[in-house]
């Protein structure tokens, strides 16, 4: 095939595959927008008639969606900011500092990479109960702490630190924490910030064990009260989208702000086998 | 606590850097702030995984119900009851039937589309690469519960955008959600378009890698794109392939939202998974050791497709 007809062939599918990646976000946008009942017309409504803000007011007025926003961002952020010391000393520690056992205890927790976390959420809601953390923001923020995984990353990026600079740092007489405050914090800055985007997409998005562990409606996540009101108003077309939005929104920019470090993190240290 | 959407590290490759160097530690090169760093990750994972993981092999071999959860006292050991009562439900085996299929229809559909995106971006001839690269990410980045709502509607038979579309090349309006015949297919659609983009990045990171000197080697050979494809790409893209492969599989296997919102596990229970299920029984019914066998059933499914699938890609190498 000439240069210029294979190039057609790529842009028309490429052309496809943005249609089919973006028509439902542009379609939720659009109907988020539209006047009760526009949505459900035929033939479909590509765009608003008259585009109104109404279904927010009512998402923010009505149905409380301000406080289920603040509990999406108040459990995400906790589980972030602090998920990212406790893996990042772990991983740091698992890479880099000697003692014995080390490398028996890490091969048991990579163990734990292949159980679903669904066989743990039965015991764990009990536990949970417990320790009087159901309906508690705890419940939510305590299970997402720590992260094999986040350790896993964290270790494998930290191997790459030269052992000399931490050695001549104790040398100078510099403490443990000192060290990996001061040294190995900056140097692997990309990877927490990788780490840092991840987790807090990833506990946003979360849905199974927020809807598990909250049954009061306030302390709801975003998810869960959108799976909720996707039940009781299942008419509201226009209203549902409007909470999608709201739902996506913070993620969607979060994402985009911040897409290099996310993108090269989840290609970091792979297929390199 | 997601597998898929983790960022990548392929433990296979554990060729990092400061590998070689390690060695056995003598007594003077114990460090005791290594157990202090560690302490509260394990304490945590501990306490917060390992354990529960645990207990629930025991919850599993127990009558555990609502009447235990209102006094521990009222659980009693059953033995198997809890496996053998699956085996005699039509709703368990539905269950697996559904996961299998959302898990080996989807999974490769999802990696195949994925392969293909990433060859089209990776193109040389095409330009904006980067911009098409997060266009075809940006599904993945969505919140799961709300894109299956808007998923909902785009699947109304009357007024969803799917039925209009194919109305214009003749195609009857289908029931997607509301017949069970094509509930599954239409959360599968749906599941593609949500996470092709994660595995297109790692699929162009293992496209690039992949040496020119291989693609030029074969051009001089006389490889035409479609033999340089098959003989050169294909090849070097096998770790690429298995590691995609194993992290797309774990997560279909874990199916839960999707049909908890779009179709209930209906109609007629056709996308009823195994985690649906497990949900329904231990926490909408609370009979907890039945939920607890669920899940068990769950694990060792995705240990032994996980083992099988690193055994057949050792014997294709």
């Amino acid at each position: 095939m000439p240069g210029r007809g294979r190039k057609v062939v790529l842009y028309a599918l490429l052309s496809l595959g943005t249609a089919f990646a973006l028509l439902p976000m542009a379609w939720m946008v659009a109907a988020s927008l539209m006047q009760p009942g526009e949505a459900n017309s035929f033939p479909p409504r590509l765009l608003p008639r008259e585009p109104t803000l109404e279904h927010y007011r009512a998402l923010f007025t009505r149905l409380n969606l301000g406080r289920f926003f603040l509990n999406s961002l108040l459990v995400a952020g906790a589980v972030t900011s602090v998920s990212l010391v406790i893996n990042s000393l772990a991983g740091y520690a698992f890479a880099k500092l000697r003692f014995r056992g080390r490398d028996r205890v890490f091969r048991l927790l990579t163990l734990g990479l292949v159980i679903p976390v669904q066989v743990a959420m039965l015991p764990l809601f009990l536990l949970m109960r417990e320790l009087g953390f159901i309906n508690t923001y705890w419940g939510a923020i305590i299970p997402g702490l720590a992260s094999i995984f986040g350790i896993f990353l964290i270790r494998q990026y930290t191997m790459a630190l030269p052992d000399d600079l931490l050695d001549a740092a104790r040398m100078d007489g510099a403490g443990e924490l000192r060290i990996y405050w001061s040294i190995v914090v900056p140097v692997i800055r990309p990877i927490l910030a990788t780490l840092a985007i991840w987790t807090f997409l990833a506990t946003w998005n979360d849905f199974m064990w927020p809807l598990i562990v909250f049954s009061d409606e306030s302390m709801f996540t975003l998810p869960v009260a959108l799976a909720n009101l996707a039940g009781e108003r299942v008419q509201d077309t226009e209203l549902m989208m409007a909470g999608s939005v709201l739902t996506v929104l913070p993620v969607m920019l979060v994402f985009l702000f911040l897409q290099r470090y996310y993108v090269e993190g989840i290609t970091l240290g792979s297929v390199k086998g | 606590m997601t597998t898929p959407g983790a960022p990548v590290t392929l433990p296979a490759g554990g060729t990092a850097p400061g590998r070689h160097r390690r060695r056995r530690f003598t007594r003077s090169e114990q460090n005791p702030a290594g157990w202090l760093f560690l302490a509260p990750a394990l304490i945590l994972t501990g306490i917060f995984f390992f354990l529960p993981v645990i207990a629930s092999l025991f919850l599993s071999v127990t009558d555990f119900d609502i009447y235990a959860i209102a006094d521990l006292r009222n659980a009693r050991f059953v033995g198997l009851r809890n496996y053998r009562d699956l085996t005699e439900n039509p709703v368990f085996w539905q269950a697996v039937g559904n996961t299998f299929y959302f898990a080996l229809v989807g999974g490769p559909l999802t990696v195949g589309t994925s392969l293909a995106a990433a060859l089209l971006v990776n193109a040389r001839l095409v330009r904006f690469r980067a911009l098409f690269r997060t266009v075809f990410f940006v599904p993945f980045v969505t919140t799961l519960v709300a894109v299956a709502i808007v998923w909902r509607y785009l699947y109304h038979p009357q007024y969803g955008l799917l039925n209009w579309m194919l109305g214009g090349f003749g195609i009857e309006p289908i029931e997607w959600l509301g017949d069970p015949r094509w509930a599954m297919p239409a959360i599968i659609l749906m599941a593609v378009w949500k996470n092709f983009g994660y595995n297109m990045l790692i699929f162009i990171a293992g496209l690039q890698s992949i040496p020119a000197e291989l693609y030029e080697a074969a051009g001089l050979d006389g490889a035409g794109p479609l033999r340089q494809f098959r003989h050169v790409t294909l090849p070097m893209l096998a770790p690429t392939f298995l590691f995609v492969g194993v992290i797309t599989m774990i997560g279909y296997f874990q199916l839960f939202a999707e049909p908890y919102v779009m179709t209930a596990g209906g109609p007629l229970r056709s996308t009823t998974s195994l985690v649906l299920l497990m949900y329904e029984e231990g926490f909408r019914w609370w009979r907890m050791g039945a939920a607890a066998a669920v899940a068990f059933v769950l694990f060792l499914i995705i240990l032994v497709w996980t083992l099988l699938q690193f055994r057949l890609q050792r014997e294709a190498a």
